[in-house]
């Protein structure tokens, strides 16, 4: 059959899916308990209404007496039958949650806990969409994978008892016939397989397609390049209808096939039934019970069929979250680890080597010593590790080998977070989260008065703005920021460090988006809070380090120029072209 | 809905006799339990054998027209629904692409895109739904009625109660836990964010050692999910036990009440028996129904972006039989008294602007962030329309112009270096493709971009990965310029177009610019003094408003604003050298 064709099934995950739901050993005893209930009920009331049916014989011949228990019977199992699939649905639904919500919590813990080399090496929509997306899945899965595992199963065993019991001849048509229906279900699946990967493809493609034009709606309105985009999508369009078209319709096709085999079985035993009758071996009742048998017993069988296909998928989204789940965490503190306090602001480097890949080495016997107090900056052309030197020192990295000091104790001897507290930072990447304003500028000090949030708004230039929005500092920020500009969020980010007030500072192109009259200003601001305080600054403005008490030039991962800016004018160097290049004439 | 109904009319065919096909498969379905009284009724007490095995085999034959008619009807609503999405997916694309930017923007691309993919998609399965399902499920719990009522019209009153009953928990269950979708889905999207965010800001985060309040966040999203997943389960899952119970006390009293019929002699043992199949079909196709409602539900909320889509008139058409104006010597661009003001703004992003840039001229435009230079070179392709004043190319009104004519002569490289995914060559031809690989070359090659195209091994028709993410970002940029080059345009517009760029590279592509553009305008906008100094004229805009025009040497003298930006970013003795 198509067993081969179909992808190995994946114990491993599993099992680990099984543990997912052990803990609630309790809520799935009870489902089963439910689930056997409901299921012993649900194939009482045939053999009820049967027995009834059989106390009706013909004009004058109904025997009531005997029909009133029957039907109180029937009753009280309808009643007990709702209330026990309800029970057990609820159940199953505790399980699936909860076991959803403790999944996702440990995913989110595990993010907090990978080393960011983890988190920089993969995208960020991909790992969302495990948290989301893959979860939900395998929400989906269980739910259904349980009400099939508990009823269907059940349900099955349940009917082949009750036939047999009530004439096994008619029952092993039933037996023989219905496997049909799982071998058409099958055979269809499996030749509308590759139907389905063809139509996923085109679709994946045109939604990229789409994406990619809308997004760059605008380039292509100033090109004029409306009508080939939307001939482009016209032909994936056409190709998507073909495959659609068929695909659809293949997979349309399951459902009466296995209903006409159904129907078969059902004509089956009908006149295997009735000859029976007739002979003598069952009675109507009983053909009537056989025939509701017949329906039920055939039900589970199609679904678990749709099932499967869906506890695949769920498998599949599974399998991604453990993944990520089994990626190492970040070294843990050392036990003994120092905490960093009363920090005087030395920092040495010494011979720190580094690569983010091992195949290509990015910073190569590197040594920077900075007094407490000193300003250094570093400057060099793209890739030459400048932000690498950041990751260095907030230990975002380990470098492997050589070691960075600060206060004389190496950085790996502190605990990370009073090392970082060590530090305030501002990158180029302005991150603010969907809270307030307010709670964004409040982010590193959560305690922080109002009078001290606007205090640090006004250091970084950014009160005058955010007064003029119409919440003031209580405006939320949208999703991805939409409603600021990116020069407003990076003093935002700004406000956030001033207001942590920290003993050492990194700005890592920290106003590349602000134009250079406020950048004046917050530098400024910046130089009064950094007195005494030893700081690290990236910049390509070169404008913006002049004053620094030592500039760092770098070039492949190297320092290749070491000084003040007028030592290294006079070196008439790499800093000096650099530095002159700035104003090189546009003529000649 | 009914708007989208356009759509459907080429499929009338299959829209009609798919599901007539699906009534034939559903009267037949009606006839099998009357088949089986027969059975019953007929062949059992007789003890005809021969009765028995031809009623059989009736039941065999609808089976097999019923799955050829099953067959058809599905092959109908394949073709009908594929169809029917497929014209109006273009429909939407199409309208899509006619939009101006306002329109753009006030929708958002991430919307469009969910409206295009998400949107109809699903409309395309209610419309296979709808041929496949809405006749077949109503008749079946209609018919089932009828044929109970030619049965037995007393005791087809329990089947219309039954039904009333059922449709009653139905609506009820549905209409408490199907508005709650929405709110799960919101649920699960405020995961997804708080996901995000920690993800982006992974260092900011451990900067400010937040961990803890970040789980806490978390965990309170998660929280929130559980229980509205929780309840919202808890109440779906009635539907099914309510109707169980409703069907089963339906039964109990067709038997009740049917056992004293036949009693009287008025009802036989085999119609009751086909009486109770028919309240077991009642069961199935109303579950059906169930799940139809939620299809159109939800549909219905598609057809409503959809058309919101459909709906929007580009806000900035081309006028008709507009004739393109030639060219002259004197002016190429001129703005008089110009104000705009973004579409729901307040404030005027522009503000009385007045210039003339004439041929070969090089125009910088200088400013903070916010100051409007975007806006105002956003007017000269007529991207968006003034509130106020007139923008002329060649001395004719924009609005004057055929937009495809106009646009053909600006080259626009905007802030974000956009390209495409496709090779090198279609990227750059994007504007002219009937360019020539001399025409490419000579862009590249006045762009800076030829050296590190020349060393790919596939050259011209080296790939382009979505967004250009096989390039850097100076890479990338320097393509964009060169792809505006190719139409060798009368008006060169460079939006910040540089800053990715180091110094030298800069310089280099300025004086390229300079060499190989005789005769064209080139709009330079910067926020570094370096690159717009030597122009031939300088724009310094603060807040809308242009505060001074000139040479760099006039500006530095006389505007108080050049001169603070100049000495933000200079020496007092760079900038005046």
């Amino acid at each position: 059959m198509s067993g081969s064709k179909k992808k190995k099934f994946d114990t491993a995950t599993m099992r680990r899916v099984i543990g997912l739901v052990t803990p609630e050993r309790g809520y799935l005893a009870a489902g089963l308990v439910f689930a056997a209930v409901n299921v012993a009920l649900t194939l009482t009331a045939p053999i009820l209404i049967g027995l009834a049916v059989d106390r009706i014989v013909g004009p004058g011949e109904v025997d009531f007496a005997g029909m009133t228990p029957i039907l109180a019977a029937l009753a009280a199992v309808a009643l007990g039958g709702a209330l026990a699939g309800w029970l057990m649905t609820l159940c199953t639904n505790t399980v699936t949650y909860r076991a959803v919500r403790r999944l996702r919590q440990a995913l989110f813990d595990k993010f907090s806990a990978l080393p960011i080399a983890a988190i920089d090496r993969q995208a960020r929509g991909d790992l969302v969409s495990r948290m989301t997306n893959d979860v939900e899945q395998l929400a989906t899965g269980l739910l259904q994978g349980f009400s099939q595992l508990f009823t269907g199963v059940l349900t099955i065993l349940g009917t082949l008892a009750f036939m047999f019991r009530l004439h096994p001849p008619t029952a092993l048509v039933v037996v023989v016939l219905t496997p049909l229906s799982l071998f058409v279900a099958s055979f269809i699946a499996s030749h509308i397989h590759a139907m389905f990967t063809g139509q996923a493809e085109v679709q994946g493609r045109m939604t990229g397609f789409a994406r990619e034009q809308i997004e760059g709606q605008k380039v292509v309105r100033a090109f004029g390049s409306e009508a080939r985009s939307e001939a482009r999508y016209e032909e994936l369009n056409r190709e998507l209808y073909r495959y659609g078209v068929r695909g659809q319709f293949y997979s349309a096709l399951t459902n009466p096939c296995t209903r006409f085999v159904n129907a078969l079985v059902y004509a089956a035993v009908g006149l295997t039934g009735a000859l029976t009758v007739i002979s003598g071996g069952l009675t109507v009742g009983g053909l009537s019970s056989f025939l509701s048998y017949a329906n039920q017993y055939t039900k589970p069988f199609n679904e678990i069929s749709g099932v499967a296909a869906e506890f695949q998928a769920a498998l599949a989204g599974a399998a991604r979250v453990f993944k990520v789940l089994d990626e190492p965490d970040q070294t843990p503190d050392a036990p003994d680890a120092k905490v960093l306090s009363d920090c005087r602001g030395r920092v040495e480097l010494e011979g720190v080597d580094f690569s983010y890949t091992p195949d290509r080495p990015l910073i190569r016997d590197l040594s920077v010593w900075a007094k407490p107090g000193q300003h250094i900056a570093l400057v060099g052309p793209t890739g030459c590790g400048k932000t690498t030197v950041i990751n260095l020192l907030m230990r975002f990295y380990d470098p492997q080998s050589g070691s960075i000091r600060v206060d004389g104790v190496e950085t790996r001897d502190y605990t990370r977070d009073s090392l970082r507290a060590g530090f305030g930072m501002v990158l180029q990447d302005t991150w603010l989260f969907s809270g307030t304003i307010r709670e964004n500028i409040a982010y590193g000090r959560p305690d922080a008065t109002d009078d001290e949030v606007i205090a640090a708004a006004k250091a970084a230039h950014a009160h005058s703005f955010i007064k003029r929005l119409a919440k003031g500092y209580d405006t939320p920020i949208a999703e991805g920021g939409g409603n600021l500009s990116q020069g407003q969020r990076q003093l935002l980010c700004i406000a956030r460090v001033m207001l942590t007030d920290p003993p050492m500072l990194i700005l890592d192109e920290a106003t590349s988006s602000i134009d250079t009259r406020t950048e004046v200003k917050i530098q400024r601001a910046f130089d009064e809070m950094m007195a005494g305080r030893t700081s690290f600054v990236v910049a390509h403005r070169l404008s913006t380090i002049r004053s620094a008490d030592c500039i760092l030039m770098m070039r492949d991962g190297r320092i290749v120029e070491k000084g003040t800016h007028d030592e290294l004018m006079a070196k008439n160097g790499a800093y000096a072209a650099l530095y002159n290049s700035q104003f090189a004439p546009t003529e000649g | 809905m009914r708007k989208l109904a356009v759509y459907l009319r080429p499929y009338r065919l299959q829209c009609i006799l798919g599901p007539a096909a699906k009534l034939v498969e559903a009267v037949f379905e009606l006839i099998v339990p009357l088949v089986m009284a027969k059975i019953i009724d007929v062949g059992i007490p007789s003890g005809d054998r021969g009765y028995v095995v031809r009623m059989c085999g009736v039941l065999a034959l609808l089976a097999l027209v019923g799955l050829c008619c099953a067959v058809f009807c599905q092959y109908s609503a394949a073709r009908a629904s594929q169809g029917f999405g497929t014209s109006l997916r273009a429909a939407v694309f199409g309208r899509i692409n006619a939009l101006s930017h306002a329109e753009l923007d006030a929708v958002g691309a991430s919307s469009l895109v969910n409206r295009l993919t998400a949107d109809v998609n699903q409309l395309q399965t209610a419309v296979a739904m709808l041929i496949r399902l809405v006749i077949r499920a109503p008749f079946l719990v209609i018919g089932s009625c009828i044929m109970a009522m030619r049965i037995d019209l007393g005791i087809s009153v329990i089947f219309l109660i039954a039904a009333v009953l059922i449709a009653l928990t139905l609506y009820l269950v549905m209409s408490r836990s199907v508005p709650y979708y929405r709110v799960i889905q919101q649920k699960l999207d405020r995961i997804g964010l708080v996901t995000a965010e920690n993800l982006e800001g992974a260092r900011v985060i451990r900067a400010f050692s937040r961990q803890k309040a970040e789980r806490a966040r978390f965990a309170a999203a998660n929280e929130d999910s559980f229980e509205t997943s929780v309840r919202v389960g808890g109440i779906g899952a009635l539907t099914g036990p309510l109707n169980y119970l409703v069907v089963n006390l339906a039964i109990l009293a067709i038997v009740a009440a049917g056992g004293a019929k036949v009693n009287l002699g008025g009802l036989t043992r085999g119609e009751i028996v086909a009486l109770v199949n028919y309240m077991n079909q009642i069961l199935l196709a109303l579950v059906v129904v169930a799940n139809l409602v939620v299809v159109f539900t939800r549909a219905a909320a598609s057809a409503g972006r959809v058309n919101e889509i459909l709906a929007l008139t580009p806000s900035i058409e081309s006028p008709e039989h507009a004739a393109e104006p030639a060219e002259r010597a004197d002016q190429r661009v001129a703005f008089d008294r110009v104000t705009f003001r973004y579409p729901g703004a307040g404030e005027a992003a522009l503000e009385e602007i007045t210039f003339t840039a004439r041929p070969g001229e090089t125009v910088g435009v200088i400013g903070g962030t916010g100051s409007g230079k975007s806006s105002l070179i956003s007017l000269i392709p007529r991207f968006y329309d003034p509130a106020a004043g007139a923008v002329r190319v060649e001395g004719v009104p924009v609005k004057d112009w055929p937009l495809d004519a106009l646009r053909r002569r600006i080259g626009l490289v905007p802030q974000r270096a956009q390209l495409f995914s496709g090779t090198i060559r279609e990227n750059l031809a994007l504007g002219a493709p009937d360019a020539g690989d001399e025409d490419l070359w000579w862009a590249l090659e006045t762009a800076q971009a030829a050296d590190f195209v020349r060393r790919l091994p596939a050259g011209l028709d080296a790939p382009v990965e979505q967004g250009g993410a096989n390039f850097s970002g100076g890479q990338r940029q320097r393509l964009t310029i060169a792809r505006a080059l190719v139409r060798r345009p009368k008006i060169l517009i460079l939006d910040d177009s540089a800053s990715a760029l180091d110094f030298a590279t800069d310089a280099a592509l300025r004086r390229a610019l300079r060499r190989e553009g005789a005769g064209m305008t080139v709009f330079l906008v910067s926020q570094r003094v370096n690159t717009v100094r030597a122009a031939d004229k300088i724009l310094v805009l603060d807040d809308g408003r242009l505060v001074g025009v000139g040479t760099h040497a006039e500006l530095f003298t006389s505007c108080e604003t050049y001169r603070e930006i100049c000495l933000s970013q200079l020496t007092g003795e760079e900038a005046a050298r």
